[in-house]
């Protein structure tokens, strides 16, 4: 582990030595790894800011989430539920209730799956302003199985009244969404990965609800994208475009509500567009893309990249991602098949 | 831990507004056609008690951030609930001649949305002691006097998440919350401890950490008061459950101990008798 890693996770007290081991997968190195889970050290910039009433829950994993920077400074306000998530979110319902500002950080597949329910009722039918911060979506967590992962929360989300659904898809996206929309009065569920991904962004932005950031322009195509998927748009767009095909990339970062003002243009423009989702085809981010063109009657045809309909098989992450074309390569052959009509 | 004073009120005074839950229990139902007469009534002394003697609430001002909260977790008891809520203010009594008709605020199940006076929604049995420990927490480090009570079923006890919330509330000191568990042996399917054995509930809940006050007789106000007077007014820094032992369907004589009344509608024969043995009942 390198004493930049080091650095940025509070580890003056761990054994770890400077020699990083790619192989090895302890927790302290896991951690190293996940530098675009900004969520704490966001939260903390925020409390220390004097926004008193932020409080954070989570369910024994506020390490691998990277909130326990928090409760280390904020120890009265950060609230370790152990293993009960179903607790957990109806505790953070409770919070709010009183007036404080809860912000759970969980993986999501613990946290939307397990927790549907409770998110429900407790938390989206009466309105309460909890922000759930479901991290480790998708295949990310590769060789830990199906258990571990999460290709149905978008699906299971989509359909809840009053529940706005963000993804932001590196680090400077949470800080900014967490920034941006702390203080709004709504059920947020903001869909992180697990933190390893490749940095999109240098600069924090406005994070919308509704919006929508076109990285690329290009006038063959559109790929519309989230998660993990927007950076492999953005290195399809560079393939591509050493092949004459230039293509436009959208980081679609709100779900739900989705910006259809981008869809718009982009089938205005193209025709030919590619939604991009580490999560299943089926109910998805792809399938709100496809509600938007039917709806409108926009004249386009829409290539769904995701999971296919079925359980991943298990295998290191980036092994996996190649195996569904989820990756730059994938989201390139989507596009030329695109356009081959 | 908090404490707060009781209100004056005599045993004749409780012993009507008891009635009064019952009574409404009876009419609603009839304009619902449907409702849950055995668990209304079961709790009917526990909630008389707490609302004209124990709790301190602003019917005036729903929202008062200091108020004592209370959240039924045994839903499907609401029935019991609203018309002590109006009594007191928190709307206006022609709302109860609204109960369960179409877009009406009083549905099967409290709603917090909808009812003033309503601390939480529920209806998914499990949920509310979740959501008290949540507000216990908040309530304790605003520095709020307020206590926040959870009036859950025996039912309820089967619920995994049940026992996820008297950890953490054990485990965070939670003096200000307070449960209470009306075991009155009545459940969809027949008595809850013939479906699933939950019993002994007393050593359950102290082996959670939660310090326990068995109510022997959740009908008798003398016995009420007392463990209400325990459980929402210390001592002690634990959260505390009140094990009420009580009757369903207390009140009628052909419903009580029964389970067959947990969910049913009177005729219109029994209904007379049941506003007549109601009247004339004398129960506390």
């Amino acid at each position: 582990m390198t004493a930049e890693m080091k650095a940025g996770l509070d580890l003056a007290e761990s054994t770890v030595t400077e020699e990083f081991d790619e192989k090895t997968w302890d927790m302290v190195v896991s951690l190293g790894l996940s530098r675009q889970l900004t969520t704490g050290t966001t939260l903390l910039e925020l409390a220390d800011s004097g926004q008193e009433d932020i409080v954070v829950c989570t369910a024994d994993l506020g390490r691998p989430t990277q909130v326990e920077a928090f409760g280390r400074r904020y120890p009265d306000r950060y609230f370790n539920f152990g293993i009960a998530e179903r607790n957990m979110i109806g505790a953070a319902a409770g919070l709010a209730a009183v007036g404080y500002l809860p912000v759970i950080s969980n993986y999501s597949f613990f946290l939307a799956l397990m927790g549907v329910e409770n998110i429900r009722n407790d938390i989206c039918y009466p309105g309460l302003p909890v922000k759930m911060v479901g991290t480790h979506s998708g295949i990310a967590m590769g060789f830990y199985g199906t258990s571990h992962h999460c290709c149905e929360d978008i699906g299971a989300l989509r359909t809840m009244a009053g529940l706005n659904l963000m993804a932001p898809c590196d680090g400077m996206a949470i800080t900014s969404a967490l920034r941006s929309l702390i203080r709004h009065p709504e059920p947020i569920y903001f869909r992180a990965g697990r933190g390893r991904e490749a940095p999109i962004y240098q600069a924090p932005f406005d994070f919308r609800i509704g919006g929508s950031n076109t990285l690329r322009e290009g006038r063959h195509a559109t790929v519309l994208a989230i998660g993990n998927l927007v950076k492999a748009g953005l290195d399809a767009a560079e393939t591509l475009s050493e092949e004459g095909v230039e293509v436009t990339v959208v980081d679609m970062y709100s779900i739900r509500p989705i910006d259809r003002e981008a869809i718009r243009k982009a089938t205005a423009e193209h025709g030919v567009i590619v939604s991009a989702e580490e999560h299943n085809v089926t109910g998805g981010f792809g399938s709100a893309i496809a509600e938007v063109i039917a709806e409108e009657g926009l004249g386009a045809r829409l290539h769904k990249v995701g999971m296919p309909d079925q359980y991943s098989i298990l295998g290191p992450p980036t092994h996996l991602y190649a195996h569904y074309g989820l990756d730059g390569a994938g989201v390139a052959s989507a596009v030329r098949t695109a356009l081959r009509g | 831990m908090p404490s707060r004073p009781l209100r004056n009120v005599s045993k004749d005074d409780l012993k009507e507004k008891a009635r009064l839950i019952r009574r409404d229990t009876v009419r609603l139902t009839d304009i619902c056609g449907s409702g849950h007469y055995g668990s209304s009534f079961s709790m009917a002394e526990l909630v008389a008690s707490l609302y004209f003697q124990f709790l301190h609430v602003r019917p005036e001002d729903p929202k008062w951030a200091d108020r004592d909260r209370f959240l039924l977790g045994k839903g499907h008891a609401a029935i019991g609930l609203y018309p002590v809520l109006a009594d007191l203010g928190f709307f206006p009594k022609s709302w109860l001649d609204s109960y369960t008709r179409l877009n009406s605020p009083l549905g099967d199940h409290p709603d917090v949305k909808k009812v003033p006076g309503a601390d939480f929604s529920s209806g998914s049995i499990g949920h509310n002691l979740s959501v008290s420990v949540g507000m216990a927490l908040g309530l304790r480090l605003k520095g709020s006097p307020a206590r926040v009570v959870c009036m859950m079923g025996d039912g309820e006890q089967t619920e995994g998440q049940i026992w996820e919330a008297a950890i953490s509330g054990a485990h965070w000191g939670l003096s200000n919350l307070i449960g209470i568990v009306d075991i009155n042996g009545a459940g969809s399917d027949g008595d809850p401890q013939e479906t699933m054995r939950t019993e002994p509930l007393a050593e359950k809940w102290r082996a959670f950490g939660w310090e326990v006050i068995v109510l022997e007789d959740g009908h008798d106000f003398d016995q009420v008061q007392d463990a209400l007077n325990r459980a929402l007014n210390g001592p002690g820094e634990a959260p505390r459950c009140v094990l009420a032992y009580t009757v369903a369907g207390k009140g009628v004589s052909f419903m009580e101990g029964t389970w067959q009344w947990h969910l049913g509608y009177l005729g219109p024969k029994d209904l007379e008798r049941a506003y007549a043995e109601i009247q004339a009942g004398d129960i506390g």
